[in-house]
């Protein structure tokens, strides 16, 4: 399915809007969507909703052979699925290669957490690796920001199994026997876009869907809490003076100290939630979100023909298969269901017939329930087991 | 203000066909148990008979009745089927739709709707109406378009147009003419205004006759709005700001009960905004 092409209308109005300095949701140059992360059942999954935009990470990791050009070094592995559930423009592969050059710098920035702690090496010289995967669940709008957050999230979030060595021998424990270890992270690399327009006169930062499709061009600076720059990015073509860049960079620590902060929040509830046995994961998560519109008062609703309607259905249903009752051994250890020739399904339907006449109304039951047992029964011809 | 769209009646003419049972006493049987079930909220699978098996009382008059049935509501036999969640909703004399909610929009013959402009080709336009398929538009289907006078459209310009042929067989075909050849309001416009995406119950409510909706609107400034029933509104009032607080308002308007809308409308009003 294509996307809606933008008419030169909407594209007139959001710019002459940005002349205003009027955002299409009512926002000021410099706010940020409403950002909410939340964690899901396992370790290592977090969801982040910016705005409309949903992405979702999730963190696994094996031990693998090292690379050979740096045997003491785990490996980290960022990957960025761009399906057409988030945006029917992500269908053809033109643009979606596009973001997934963008994807290289904030994961540039984090990559050189990794140099140390994280991994083991054992006698095998086995490394962790561990790989980070982005979904995009919904496209409205600054997908990089919403990414980045999703994938620190989900790494600090994450336990890897705990492993002990014993001289040359090396045990990887499972979640059961011992509680596994968060990574060590150093510091948390956010990524801040800003959205320029009119050749980089006015500036918007977390562009929103309609106001991607209209900018001149994009700049991603991603920064950790100690204001140190991680990585510079800057896309579509627009020269932009070096007062913009500094001006960008000072926006960019403001903003990426209160997302860490908020992520900071966010692990600690789901630490707490977790410790207290409540219920967390993605499914609490999900407000309860009702459609109220036309809706109508209780409505009574017909009960009075629901036993008749049932007790038909019944009545004229067709009997489960049912097991043959006894089956006839001709030799030990060998047994006949049914017999070749002989049709057995009439008696059995008569006898189901009987049984439920007199069944209950409401409750439609399963007459015989298939029970197998979990033992071999030797047949012998003179003594028929009935395998129930 | 200025409404200018096309269909100002409630429900989609298209979408309704005549029903009229086989025995006449039946039919008069069904009518009167759909009429019981106006504003009920049924799901698919809800069915009327006008079977004999049906008790009839003997005061019935014995007139056959043709029953219309509309959107969501579907023939089969000597059934009346649900196809759709929904609240049922009747008109006088005789037409009953389930009223539902849905974005996506399937282009029907006659309703108008607006487009966005994608390609031009030697002789037709391509015109996106948020189908499945583009819709193509002709040149020659503009109030006062000859071969050698050619309308002036450029791609990603909106488009009010009916559609006249829309099928799932074929490619939907727009005009921007009504039947005597005028305008009658449909072409080319939307310079200094927004386009808006809704749902298609909320273009049926704005489209309605009497409609509050419109009404509450009125009430707060004037403003101009053009209505496709494909879901897709476009705004201008005054100023930019007062446009975006128009815009804003129609998509939240969306999930709101009456009072509600009302309450926020009347926010609006004292100046929250």
């Amino acid at each position: 399915m294509k996307d809606t092409p933008l008419s030169n209308c909407e594209r007139d109005f959001i710019l002459k809007a940005i002349e205003e300095k009027k955002r299409l949701d009512g926002r000021q140059t410099y706010d940020y969507r409403k950002i909410k992360i939340t964690f899901g059942t396992d370790y290592g999954c977090c969801f982040v909703d910016l705005g409309q935009t949903r992405v979702m990470a999730q963190v696994s990791c094996e031990l693998v052979v090292p690379k050979e050009s740096r045997p003491n070094e785990g490996i980290m592995f960022f990957n960025l699925e761009l399906s057409p559930m988030a945006s029917p423009a992500f269908e053809p592969p033109g643009r979606a290669d596009l973001l997934k050059c963008l994807t290289r710098a904030p994961t540039q920035g984090l990559r050189n957490d990794w140099k140390e702690p994280c991994f083991l090496c054992d006698h095998d010289f086995k490394v962790w690796q561990i790989r980070v995967d982005v979904h995009t669940l919904n496209n409205d709008g600054n997908l990089m920001d919403a990414a980045s957050v999703a994938a620190i999230g989900a790494l600090c979030h994450f336990r890897r199994p705990d492993v002990s060595i014993q001289g040359e021998e090396v045990t990887v424990y499972s979640p059961e026997e011992r509680d596994p270890i968060p990574l060590s992270i150093y510091h948390m690399p956010i990524s801040v876009s800003f959205a320029f327009f009119q050749q980089g006169t006015f500036l918007l930062v977390d562009p929103c869907e309609r106001e991607e499709r209209v900018m001149d061009g994009l700049l991603m600076i991603a920064m950790n809490k100690h204001r140190e720059i991680c990585s510079i990015q800057s896309s579509g073509g627009i020269m932009l003076l070096k007062e913009q860049v500094m001006r960008c960079s000072k926006i960019a620590s403001v903003k990426v100290s209160e997302i860490t902060e908020l992520i900071n929040k966010a692990l600690l509830n789901d630490k707490t939630a977790r410790k207290a046995g409540g219920r967390c994961g993605f499914a609490e998560s999900i407000p309860q979100e009702r459609i109220t519109a036309l809706k109508t008062d209780q409505t009574a609703v017909e009960m009075t023909d629901v036993g008749e309607t049932a007790s038909s259905i019944v009545q004229t249903a067709e009997a489960p298969p049912q097991t043959v009752p006894s089956p006839s051994v001709p030799v030990p250890g060998v047994g006949q269901v049914g017999e070749v020739l002989r049709n057995s399904w009439g008696l059995e339907e008569e006898e189901e017939e009987e049984e439920e006449d007199g069944g209950e109304v409401d409750v439609v039951e399963i007459l015989d329930s298939d029970e197998e047992e979990d033992e071999v029964v030797i047949l012998y011809p003179e003594t028929t087991k009935k395998p129930k | 203000m200025i409404p200018r769209s096309g269909r100002g009646r409630c429900g989609c003419s298209s979408g309704f066909r005549d029903i009229s049972c086989q025995a006449t006493r039946s039919s008069v049987r069904m009518f009167s148990v759909l009429k019981e079930r106006v504003g009920e909220i049924l799901l698919p699978g809800d069915e009327f008979c006008c079977g004999p098996q049906d008790t009839l009382p003997l005061t019935d008059s014995g007139k056959s009745e043709r029953l219309v049935a509309g959107p969501g509501l579907r023939r089969s036999g000597d059934r009346l089927l649900v196809s759709r969640s929904g609240v049922l909703r009747h008109k006088e004399p005789n037409k009953f739709w389930i009223e539902s909610q849905q974005r996506r929009y399937v282009p029907a013959k006659g309703e108008t709707v607006i487009g966005v402009v994608t390609a031009k080709s030697s002789d037709v336009f391509k015109v996106d109406i948020g189908g499945s398929e583009a819709a193509s538009l002709s040149y020659l289907a503009f109030e006062g378009a000859t071969k050698r006078n050619r309308p002036s459209v450029q791609v990603g310009d909106l488009l009010l147009a009916q559609l006249v042929v829309a099928n799932k067989d074929m490619e939907p075909e727009l005009v921007c003419i009504d039947g005597s050849g005028r305008a009658n309001g449909m072409g080319v416009f939307g310079t200094g205004g927004l386009l808006i995406k809704v749902s298609l119950g909320l273009v049926r409510r704005l489209l309605a006759p009497r409609s509050d909706l419109r009404a509450d609107l009125e009430q707060l400034f004037p403003c101009e709005l053009v209505v496709g029933m494909n879901g897709r509104v476009w705004v201008r009032a005054g100023a930019v700001q007062q446009t975006l607080v128009l815009a804003n308002l129609l998509q939240s308007c969306d999930a709101m009960t009456a009072p509600q809308r009302q309450q926020l409308f009347r926010r609006l009003q004292q100046g929250a905004f």
